[in-house]
């Protein structure tokens, strides 16, 4: 039952990096793909309909992992206070720049909201980066299953009894942010040359062509450098072979999207950058799994799906409606998706 | 007080406050929507479609600025009160789970539709989509009462071994009888915001002789739902809740009242100042009896005064508590008063000519957000000193491992932000009220800049 939760969590958290994720992207090619205001609006429009939708699923996650695992979400949550506080100042500003500079006639003050729009997606797509090395490290857990991270302190990864002194921000979190970045820029250009046309769709694709051998030089330097400070990564990988299914997936979808980029084949660069994201997620949860939060000060006071979840009885009711629900969200969904199919265009309702 | 305690109380106290402006008036106006959607249906008349789409317009700046506000809810449960998470998260992530999963999805997937889809869709469909954003916006509203509701009156949760509370019976969370008047209660008043607003941007019209056709629309359908649900904000939800907290919070309904000594036939208390140290009201003025009926249906029935219990299970502030619920109250019954004015007037054919009405109408905007405010402060400072009813006190819910100063920083973080967040909703409000809802609105018609480019 724990397992099942856990695979909801590591599914809906990957649902919500790989949706949200294209529109953190768009927004951080914003500024360099969107030559002229027009371009910039037909941008925005291909996110318009779908971000704040696309933002639900954090909070879904969110409260999906607050009710399994309380005991995660307390203690993470706390620990991560200041990041977080932050993560939300950014969101807020994110959400704010979208939505005024639609009702914004001075070409100023649309110019001021783009910038605003444009700086929070970058930095989000780094904090939340840095906010998935600090879980694959580990953080410094005290006897009571709590802690709590300064912002950074020597940059250094620490274990054992050094542990206790671990940033949010070392060079190793700092690498996983400038992952976060690169793939998320990839993915929200590949997905606004989908909904675009023109000068747009070509400026969009190229940047995907430009970034793709730094995405792939990234991944390995990633991959080395987790398993260089956590070689215990490995283990669930000697353990079942299947699990080298998920690096074969990684550099097989790099390979599909460079293929799709050159075809001008967008939506299958696009599809296959999700596949990347839900492969390098998969791939995390994999190594990590049954730990969710492991510690960098002893490995006994490592937060597993076992000790952190909720009671056995509130998990099983909790299936009866997360099925219907889950049906109902993607039902909606695919219905929006949908609706708001195809290439954007100008005039109408809307952004 | 424990200076990390009060922070993290006041950081909470302050993001929820403001949050709440928003979805009092979504919530709200949800149902006038549906109202407006209906009558343009029934009609064929193009003008009640022109207001639903105002209404959707200035319902979406809404939307957008609950949400951005809304999601630090959730994560201050885990930031701010990590202890209280642990202790209670196997029960009320029960309800916040399930808030995300039916409501935020649905009310959010058809905003978008409703706003951007209606040239997409058939009327009908349309009709459809308004409805699910008023379905998704009131699940909403439930989820999160019947979370308040276990805090209050803790229900179908049994004890696990590390001390925490499990859930045990799901059907006991959700059908909590506290959680049932909560939600009517509440839910009401939010609808007494949507009408109060939608009178007064009517009177706004109406009184400046702009988009006058539609002035009228919002000043009938304003006055009409704002007597209807004015009265039952009084009875039954607002007597039903009452009850509740006489049956199960007696301590909390003698602090709300000041009622320091026992008393058969308890006086109701209009006006007049608690004095806690001298435990008496300072010049009251009363309604002999009132109150031991209200409670007991009984005119000589004993109401428990503060006196009765232990000075450690008084609200912490029992003169804060006492003004919120008397300006609730008060509040409560003005607007009865007002919306039976406004609706005679109305029945007689006399309202759209009558400035001092048209008047009040239009100031009376900001005392239902005040009412609601009060109105969850007395719920939640009567609770106190309980984070969770009789379960677990506030002062061992926080996070430990946050510090005084961290929590400042943040709340200063937010103070700010929800400075600047206030006034460009103001403007946006300002802006979408002076270009009125006559179509050719700002978002249909290109700006010069776009006509060029595409």
């Amino acid at each position: 039952m724990e397992t099942l939760w856990f695979l909801i969590v590591a599914a809906m958290v990957t649902a919500y990096v790989v949706l949200d994720g294209f529109d953190l992207g768009a927004g951080v090619i914003y500024l360099g793909a969107g030559k002229t205001p027009a371009e910039r609006q037909r941008i925005m429009r291909a996110i318009g309909p779908v971000w704040d939708g696309n933002e639900v699923w954090l909070l879904a996650a969110g409260g999906t992992l607050y009710f399994a695992f309380p005991r995660l979400y307390a203690s993470s949550f706390s620990g991560f206070y200041l990041p977080l506080m932050m993560v939300l100042w950014l969101l807020m500003l994110r959400g704010i720049g979208i939505e005024l500079r639609a009702h914004m006639d001075n070409p100023v003050w649309r110019g001021f909201f783009d910038v605003v729009f444009c700086a929070s997606s970058i930095l989000l797509c780094i904090f939340f980066g840095a906010a998935l090395g600090n879980v694959v490290r580990g953080v410094p857990l005290g006897p009571d299953g709590y802690f709590f991270e300064p912002l950074w302190t020597n940059f250094r990864v620490n274990h054992g009894t050094s542990g206790i002194n671990n940033g949010i921000l070392d060079w190793y979190t700092v690498l996983t942010g400038v992952i976060a970045l690169v793939t998320l820029t990839a993915h929200g250009s590949l997905y606004v040359a989908v909904k675009t046309e023109d000068g747009l769709n070509r400026r969009a694709r190229s940047i995907a062509k430009w970034i793709w051998p730094l995405q792939l030089l990234l991944t390995v330097v990633g991959l080395i450098a987790t398993v260089s400070i956590r070689p215990g990564v490995l283990d669930n990988y000697r353990q079942h072979a299947l699990g080298f299914v998920i690096p074969l997936l990684v550099f097989g979808s790099l390979a599909v999207m460079m293929h799709g980029l050159l075809r001008q084949a967008d939506k299958m660069a696009f599809l296959a950058s999700a596949v990347y994201i839900i492969a390098m997620l998969g791939g995390a949860a994999f190594a990590l799994y049954p730990v969710v939060l492991p510690a960098s000060t002893d490995p006994a006071r490592n937060l597993t799906i076992y000790n952190a979840a909720a009671g056995r009885h509130g998990l099983v009711v909790g299936l009866a409606w997360w099925v219907p629900g889950m049906i109902l969200a993607l039902g909606y969904f695919v219905f929006l998706f949908r609706m708001f199919k195809g290439k954007v265009r100008l005039g109408g309702e809307g952004y | 007080m424990d200076s990390a305690l009060f922070v993290h109380r006041l950081h909470f106290a302050f993001t929820i406050t403001f949050h709440y402006l928003f979805p009092q008036l979504t919530m709200g106006l949800a149902p006038l929507i549906v109202v407006l959607k209906t009558l343009a249906l029934r009609n064929q008349d193009d003008t009640y479609d022109q207001a639903a789409r105002f209404w959707a317009r200035i319902f979406g700046i809404n939307f957008v600025f609950g949400v951005v506000t809304g999601i630090p809810m959730e994560f201050q449960f885990g930031t701010n009160w990590s202890h209280f998470s642990r202790f209670a998260g196997g029960v009320i992530g029960q309800t916040l789970a399930m808030e995300g999963m039916f409501a935020f999805f649905l009310e959010s997937a058809f905003l978008g539709l409703f706003l951007y889809g209606e040239k997409r869709l058939s009327p009908r469909a349309h009709w459809w989509s308004a409805v699910a954003v008023f379905l998704g916006s009131w699940l909403s509203g439930f989820f999160i009462i019947a979370t308040d509701a276990w805090m209050q009156h803790p229900v179908g949760y049994s004890h696990a071994p590390d001390g925490s509370v499990q859930l045990s019976s799901f059907w006991a969370l959700v059908l909590n009888p506290w959680a049932w008047w909560q939600y009517a209660h509440n839910m009401s008043g939010a609808v007494i915001t949507g009408t109060f607003v939608m009178a007064s941007v009517g009177a706004f019209y109406l009184l400046s002789g702009k988009f006058v056709e539609f002035g009228r629309i919002f000043v009938r359908v304003g006055v009409v739902a704002g007597l209807i649900f004015s009265v039952l904000q009084l009875f039954p939800t607002g007597d039903g809740q009452g009850r509740m907290i006489a049956y199960h919070q007696p301590v909390t309904l003698a602090a709300m009242e000041a009622l320091f000594a026992p008393e058969p036939g308890a006086p109701l208390v209009l006006i007049g100042q608690p004095n806690v140290d001298e435990k008496k009201i300072d010049n009251p003025l009363i309604i002999p009896s009132a109150l031991s009926f209200l409670t007991y249906r009984a005119w000589k029935a004993e109401v428990q005064g503060l006196d009765a219990f232990p000075q450690d299970a008084w609200p912490s502030n029992v003169a804060l508590l006492y003004y919120s619920y008397h300006i609730m109250v008060g509040l409560g019954t003005l607007f009865i008063v007002v919306m039976v004015m406004a609706a005679f007037l109305l029945w007689r054919g006399k309202l759209f000519d009558s400035h001092s009405m048209l008047w009040i109408l239009l100031l009376a905007l900001p005392f239902p957000y005040i009412a609601n405010t009060a109105g969850w402060m007395t719920a939640e400072i009567g609770r106190q000193p309980w984070l969770v009813y009789q379960l677990m006190r506030t002062a061992d819910g926080y996070s430990k491992t946050v510090s005084a100063g961290n929590g400042m920083f943040t709340l200063l973080g937010f103070m700010g932000m929800y400075t600047v967040l206030g006034i460009l909703f103001l403007f946006l409000m300002r802006r979408e009220i002076e270009h009125g809802p006559r179509d050719a609105s700002p978002h249909e018609k290109p700006t010069p800049v776009e006509a060029a480019g595409s």
